[in-house]
């Protein structure tokens, strides 16, 4: 997967990883994919309807030792 | 304008109290059409967070202007970013505490009868929840059914009212919410009481409650006597106390009845569970007071924030007491359940002491609505 940029927001509570993630996305051209870092576990659910809400596409997501990781390719 | 935050216990007293509320709620729509707050006088509706963060403008037309303003999100964080953008616009707001996080775990006491020389019970509502608890107190001792996680909040309870938890029950084994009784029953030293045919191969020792083994407390006993009342679960036990008030677990709910699916044994439980309600109930004195460990909807609260109903109400008016005909009753009771709880079989695991999980691994697993009912 081609990744054009990588967000931080390990540590971070909610709403931080959405609001990050939304300033993030603004820089991106549409079809270039996002990845994230996020502790906060509601993070999952949230990214996943902010990026339907917002017209992206959450390609992927996982856990690894605790950190959540999501792919967002912006619509 | 100011942004004031409200408790769970504040947001509480609001509800039962009858008060007028307008919640704005910052969750996601699945979170939000799955499980919210609700109340006689509460409007409520659902913006997520992430499509306010341009400005709330919009929201601010929808607000009504002569009722309060609450900000409600999971955990907090995102409600009060949002009420501070809408008090920047010039609105009173204000935002509940710890979220539904903090409203899922609060309970609030409520006196719900006297019983001999000078004996208490107190019901816990698990408002955000709709577990309901007890606390049955004589003198200086006191036993406990069906207590929650929140083992402090019964703990301080006790020693403020300045007695001993003697006995710890629970009328079955549960599968929506944490039991706290095996807890709540090693930090006081009290016993814990469990029906044996649901603690099959549990790790810890408990002591089997059997019917005609009666429990009591204080010099002049409270007696609490077990009444063996399968359906729910194989081992389920309702309990009758001082000959007043039926603890009828999850078999019997003042709008509705017990499931008999959450053990996987919807087809074989049906018979216990229809042998329980129309005979083994119908055998008591229609004058007891039942006292259920759920409600499922806000009109089962009484005015003053309880739930109960007298027995002989319950046969004349809950639907799920009146199915004269045993097939249609078998339908009604497999056929259309309700969507299960959520992590009910982990619950479940975790309840018997089988697997083990932190204190946030237990929140995340009891989030949502309880439905244990059939209506």
């Amino acid at each position: 997967m081609n990744v054009t940029k990588v967000l931080d927001a390990k540590g971070l509570a909610c709403p931080m990883p959405i609001v990050k993630t939304k300033k993030a996305m603004a820089e991106l051209n549409s079809g270039e994919v996002l990845e994230i870092h996020a502790t906060d576990k509601g993070a999952k659910s949230d990214l996943a309807a902010w990026s339907a809400s917002g017209g992206h596409e959450l390609i992927d997501s996982k856990e690894e030792n605790d950190v959540l990781k999501f792919w967002v390719k912006k619509g | 304008m100011s942004v004031t935050p409200l408790t769970a216990k504040q947001l509480t007293r609001k509800i039962i109290e009858k008060e007028a509320l307008f919640i704005l709620d910052v969750r996601n729509e699945d979170a939000y059409s799955d499980w919210k707050i609700e109340g006689e006088k509460v409007t409520s509706i659902n913006i997520p967070y992430f499509d306010l963060l341009d400005g709330v403008e919009e929201v601010i037309k929808k607000l009504p202007a002569d009722v309060p303003v609450v900000v409600v999100c999971a955990k907090e964080g995102s409600s009060i970013m949002i009420a501070d953008m809408l008090a920047e616009e010039g609105q009173d707001v204000s935002y509940l505490q710890g979220g539904m996080k903090a409203w899922s775990e609060h309970l609030e006491p409520i006196k719900v009868g006297n019983l001999n020389d000078g004996g208490e019970i107190y019901q816990f509502v698990r408002i955000g929840k709709g577990c309901l608890s007890y606390m049955v107190v004589s003198q200086d001792e006191a036993a406990l059914i069906d207590a929650t996680r929140m083992t402090d909040v019964y703990i301080d309870f006790a020693a403020a009212l300045g007695v001993k938890i003697k006995h710890v029950l629970d009328t079955h084994l549960h599968a929506d919410h944490i039991s706290g009784g095996l807890k709540i029953a090693q930090a006081t030293g009290g016993t814990y009481w469990l029906p044996p045919k649901d603690a099959e191969n549990v790790p810890f020792s408990y002591e089997p409650l059997e019917e005609g083994k009666n429990l009591s407390i204080g010099n002049t006993t409270i007696s609490i006597q077990p009444l063996y009342s399968p359906g729910h679960t194989i081992g389920s036990t309702s309990f009758i106390v001082d000959q007043s008030f039926l603890l009828s677990g999850d078999i019997l709910f003042v709008d509705s009845i017990g499931r008999p699916d959450l053990a996987g044994l919807a087809e074989d439980w049906v018979g216990d569970l229809r042998e329980t309600l129309y005979s083994r109930y119908k055998a008591l004195s229609s004058e007891l007071i039942v006292l259920p460990a759920h409600f499922m909807i806000m009109d089962e609260l009484n005015n003053d924030g309880s739930v109960s109903a007298s027995l002989g109400d319950l046969f004349e008016h809950n639907h799920g007491l009146n199915i004269d005909n045993e097939e249609e009753f078998r339908k009604k009771v497999t056929a259309h359940l309700p969507p299960q709880p959520n992590a009910y079989q982990e619950i479940r695991e975790l309840n018997m002491g089988k697997i083990q999980k932190d204190s946030e691994e237990q929140r995340e697993m009891e989030i949502g609505p309880n439905r244990c009912a059939i209506r």
